[in-house]
């Protein structure tokens, strides 16, 4: 399976999903700078976690618009599966590949914490090693991860199945605890938590490598 | 020409900066503060000088950029 990050100015997680990808696909992703404009033919693309362009103007709204995202828009459109992790999220969201916004956490604090997810869909490609219903603890970082979309959206993601993942309980103020959704199609995920970072036991656990092997079992 | 754009959260969307805003100044003792709503205010000089074609321009970079319009709404005005 090969996989690209996609790398930002003010990414900073590039390099942890960089691991991620090695230590479970046992390849070595190919790291694409934002001016890029394209990239080697891949079967996965990751948009990492950071602060890129500082959060200026909204979160992920300048790399939405950033000269590679032509070419990730255009490969998540014709169906290559696309992981958004934190910033990553927001930017999935930005572009419109996903819908709702990232909005400043309700008490407007930043959380940085592990929290307990559940999963809510187990059938897709980025999910199918979990088990519904399952409780899994995967860390967030961030100050915007408040998801909102309006209520006929929201009720749209839960009827379809497109939500992937909640928070247990309330941490940022999300509508409908929704921590990850999926596209219609189901080949893109955005999440505000950092599976990447839950992979192995001396980094405090293994719950996210589920979701790499979910997208390493779907691709082969 | 300028163009002076007010970026302003949609009615409905919960705006906890407003809030924090609006509590603060009730602290402060600023009675009658019924809710504060926090946006932005940006400003572009333009080349352009038909006004018409201005206003069509900055449409174009609130709808593409600017503004987020799943939870914005933008209001111009072009002197």
């Amino acid at each position: 399976m090969k996989s690209a990050v996609i790398v930002f100015p003010g990414s900073n997680c590039d390099r942890d999903m960089a691991v991620a990808l090695e230590k479970i696909t046992g390849q070595k992703p190919q790291m694409v700078w934002h001016q890029d404009t394209t990239f080697d033919d891949v079967d996965f693309i990751a948009l990492p976690g950071g602060f890129s362009y500082g959060d200026y103007l909204r979160c992920g709204a300048m790399s939405a618009r950033s000269p590679i995202m032509a070419e990730v828009i255009k490969r998540a459109q014709a169906g290559v599966p696309t992981l958004g992790v934190c910033n990553g999220f927001q930017i999935l969201t930005e572009t419109k590949l996903l819908p709702g916004a990232l909005m400043r956490n309700a008490r407007l604090k930043f959380v940085c914490k592990d929290v307990a997810l559940t999963v809510e869909n187990d059938t897709s490609t980025f999910t199918k090693d979990y088990s519904k219903g399952q409780e899994i603890l995967i860390p967030v970082a961030h100050h915007d991860g408040n998801f909102y979309a309006d209520t006929e959206t929201l009720d749209r993601l839960e009827g379809e199945g497109q939500v992937a993942f909640k928070y247990a309980e309330d941490i940022n103020g999300a509508q409908r605890n929704i921590a990850g959704i999926l596209n219609d199609k189901g080949n893109i995920l955005g999440m505000m938590p950092h599976p990447e970072r839950m992979i192995a036991k001396e980094l405090g656990g293994t719950d996210g490598c589920a979701l790499f092997t979910s997208i390493l079992n779907t691709l082969g | 020409m300028k163009a002076k754009i007010h970026v302003t959260l949609k009615n409905g969307v919960l705006d906890p900066q407003g809030k924090a805003i609006e509590h603060a100044l009730g602290t402060l003792g600023f009675d009658g503060v019924d809710a504060a709503r926090q946006g932005k205010y940006i400003e572009l000089d333009l080349t352009e000088t038909d006004k018409a074609k201005a206003q069509a321009a900055v449409e174009e970079m609130c709808k593409k950029l600017l503004a987020n319009t799943v939870i914005e709404n933008y209001s111009i005005e072009l002197e």
